[in-house]
């Protein structure tokens, strides 16, 4: 059950979401080809590891983005 | 389709195909095992891009006549719309009708591990009406995650011929060949159902060269960069774009919704995944790799062993070769009748040759290392691990690879450059790749260091030799982030920066697309460089045995008078000097001399510095030739002869610690490299960032070597 909305920066490392919408329309577009369209589950694998950037699993492989990045994704967060 | 009159001309067809995958999805491995040695490696016109193409040959029988394919390896994209210049080679090649690499037949590869992402591009493919083949590749990864894909459904839903293929172990190839033999039906199946307004879609198909409405859709996102359009018809597409008020954004956006919606359709009816493993080999190799220390620790390993093994275990096939070529121009020099001709093959060609050829092993090995950090999927790892790091420096993780690249040769290093899609990043790492140590300065390097340090000298029990050419790549890469830090300042950014990128599952390399690598590079290097090389000793050799006016015979004459007034001293080392000294070569580092003397060096030195400027791996070349000059037994290789040089006045040895290391650092940071001026040329579209390049480097290898040379001394 989706709890509240997040963006995909505030994920802890095993927590999964759903993607919900895009707040930066350019962007979207990199996100949206490398299989990040909305209602698709995201997991948080990875932190590098000075903090930034993350690495998700989306749509059965693994892709990483910066933080920044990830905030403009928001998302649904799942009980974990 | 029959084809008439086809008996009397030639029963050899040709096709043409193009090859189109992801990154990663082994597109690469393919062509390789498709096309085995029958590759070359060109240009697309107007562009560095590396144009890759392929024959093979299929006989299906039934006297049908043999069918020649012609493969083009595409660059990876993933999906139609260029964001890079690479998918911009892609695309016009794909979407162009008039593009002479059209091809009859587009095969695209998938990675079935990753089967959806993978699929956007192949329905795009589809939607242009082509002729679409899909190679499903790494079955194995794909068993190993306990997926199983339904062929025939996929089939129905997509109505492409669908094959498996295993690059790696060739299988599937015939039957690839095969398929692309028979005619290929064409698919009617839409998966982008939303459309633009078809008013405007109308309009737009009377002036576009092509059919299909996808494909006309596709040039009207991307008209401003399509080579396929002429300027006027390009002006008449924007008054277009206004009149209907379209937002090339937002629809492309609601493509890849609509289209991943459509994919998520065909692949639940389709695709099955059984159990969902949590820890997988990638994920475990993961927490070592991308560790917070043994990350970076394993990272300096590795590139520590990466400079040793190139050292010590290119050094034994370096001196077989080294005494080979001793072997043959002591055998010229004494059985070859005397004369212009003998001495130009000797001391010009022969000596040039062997500057070349000595150095194989070493690119050999250098390329087989990156060869594989990349097909391990090593590299994507390291990007991950630096990007924070390297933003303090205005650059991006994925300058990593052309940086690494760099140390290999700094033209596809600095190409490789475009996957970072920000400009201010991808011109400041342009701007510093050719500061990296590239193999081209490896030979200059290894002379240089084998003057000075004893082949035994250990510290500790690293061999010395080793440890100072590791020194000279940490010199190279500190400069090259301390340049980047200074032009994060001066650079004005353009648009967000962005590090969105695939981390491929980890596989053990493809040894033998690690040996085709070897085998290209080996045989760009022997063939362009070695050109160059060859030219550039005949050259050197002309310039240094002749002299202006009489000058070589009036020596000739003094020393004939004064070997018969005193018998029994050799004088014809002193003679040969002299006339050196005397020749073109020498009146060009004389006149040079006052402008590199603060540095430390000679004219001798002056005539190497001057060629290199062609490309730094001349300096070997020129020095052989140079000490060849006058060696009438070529008995000594060129290191012995350059040990022994004493300058003249002093009587001191020429290549002291000082003089090596100042020109060591010299070489380090000038831009001696024609190839890398114009390809920095042709990646910024313009002379002036090769020239503000040429400019900072030059200014920076004069300041460094001169403070060395005057610490040192």
């Amino acid at each position: 059950m989706p709890l509240s909305a997040h963006n995909l920066s505030q994920l802890k490392i095993g927590q999964i979401g759903i993607i919900d919408s895009f707040t930066d329309p350019i962007m979207s577009l990199k996100l949206l080809e490398m299989g990040c369209t909305p209602g698709e589950r995201v997991q948080l694998v990875k932190v590098a590891p000075m903090g930034d950037p993350i690495a998700i699993t989306v749509s059965g492989y693994m892709l990483s983005l910066r933080k920044a990045e990830a905030s403009t994704v928001l998302i649904h967060l799942l009980a974990s | 389709m029959e084809q008439r009159g086809s008996i009397e001309k030639s029963p050899l067809t040709t096709l043409k195909v193009a090859l189109v995958g992801n990154p990663n999805s082994g597109k690469s491995t393919l062509f390789n095992a498709l096309t085995g040695m029958n590759q070359r490696t060109g240009n697309f016109p107007g562009v560095t891009v590396d144009k890759k193409t392929g024959y093979a040959k299929h006989n299906p029988g039934k006297g049908a006549g043999l069918t020649e394919i012609q493969f083009i390896d595409l660059p990876g994209t993933y999906s139609l719309y260029p964001k890079s210049l690479d998918e911009q080679v892609t695309f016009d090649v794909l979407c162009d009708p008039a593009n002479g690499d059209y091809p009859d037949c587009t095969v695209v590869i998938a990675d079935a591990s990753n089967i959806k992402r993978n699929l956007f591009l192949v329905t795009q493919l589809i939607e242009l009406r082509r002729p679409v083949i899909l190679v499903l590749n790494m079955k194995d990864v794909m068993e190993q995650r306990g997926i199983t894909i339904n062929l025939e459904k996929l089939r129905s839903h997509l109505e492409i011929p669908i094959l498996y293929t295993n690059a790696r172990k060739k299988e599937g190839v015939d039957e690839l060949l095969k398929t692309l033999t028979e005619p290929v039906p064409l698919s009617s199946q839409i998966f982008f159902t939303k459309k633009p307004d078809p008013a405007l879609l109308e309009d737009l198909t009377q002036i576009l060269p092509v059919t299909g409405s996808y494909a006309v859709w596709q040039i009207l996102n991307n008209y401003k960069h399509y080579t396929g359009l002429k300027p006027e018809v390009k002006k008449r597409i924007e008054a277009l774009l206004k009149k209907y008020s379209f937002d090339p954004t937002a629809f492309q956006a609601n493509e890849s919704v609509v289209r991943f919606h459509s994919i998520g359709i065909i692949v639940a009816d389709s695709v099955e995944e059984k159990s969902k493993s949590s820890k997988t080999v990638t994920k475990r190799i993961d927490e070592v790799l991308t560790h917070h220390i043994w990350g970076y620790v394993i990272f300096l390993v590795v590139l520590f062993l990466l400079f040793q093994s190139i050292f010590f275990l290119a050094a034994y096939p370096m001196e077989w070769l080294e005494s080979l070529f001793v072997g043959i121009s002591k055998w010229s020099s004494a059985h070859l009748p005397t004369g212009e001709l003998s001495a130009l093959f000797v001391n010009g060609i022969l000596a040039g040759l062997s500057g070349v050829v000595v150095f194989v092993p070493q690119i050999a090995l250098l390329f087989a290392f990156i060869a594989i950090l990349e097909d391990t999927g090593y590299m994507a790892r390291v990007s991950f691990i630096m990007d924070k790091m390297m933003r303090k420096f205005g650059l991006n993780g994925k300058s990593v690879i052309p940086l690494i690249s760099g140390v290999a040769c700094a033209v596809p290093a600095i190409m490789s450059a475009r996957t970072i899609g920000n400009w201010k990043e991808r011109m400041i790492t342009i701007l510093v790749t050719p500061l990296m140590s590239c193999s081209a300065r490896l030979p200059v390097y290894t002379l240089l260091i084998s003057l000075v340090v004893p082949p035994d000298k250990k510290l500790i029990f690293f061999n010395m030799q080793g440890l100072i050419l590791m020194a000279m790549y940490l010199i190279g890469f500190t400069a090259a982030l301390f340049s980047a830090w200074i032009m994060k300042f001066i650079l004005k950014a353009k648009e967000k920066s962005y590090f969105i990128m695939e981390m491929p599952v980890y596989q053990t390399p493809k040894w033998s697309s690690v040996f085709y690598t070897i085998y290209e590079k080996v045989k760009v290097f022997l063939f362009e460089a070695g050109k160059v090389i060859v030219a550039i000793s005949v050259i050197l050799w002309m310039l240094s045995s002749h002299a202006p006016g009489k000058r070589m015979e009036e020596i000739d004459r003094k020393y004939a008078s004064s070997t018969h007034a005193m018998p029994g001293t050799d004088l014809e080392p002193k003679k040969a000097a002299e006339k050196l000294e005397a020749s073109y070569a020498g009146v060009i580092g004389k006149w040079i001399e006052p402008v590199i003397r603060p540095l430390g060096y000679d004219w001798k030195i002056g005539i190497s510095l001057i060629t290199s400027f062609a490309a730094r791996e001349v300096f070997v070349g020129t020095m052989a030739t140079i000490y060849s000059v006058g060696d009438k037994e070529n008995s000594r290789s060129i290191r012995e002869k350059m040990i022994d040089e004493k300058d003249p006045v002093t009587g001191k040895k020429v290549y002291s610690l000082a003089v090596a290391i100042s020109l060591m650092i010299f070489y380090a940071f000038a831009m001696q490299c024609m190839s890398t001026v114009a390809v920095v040329y042709r990646e910024t579209k313009s002379w002036k960032w090769p020239l503000i390049q040429f400019c900072y480097m030059g200014v920076l290898a004069y300041a460094a070597s001169f403070a060395v040379y005057h610490i040192l001394k």
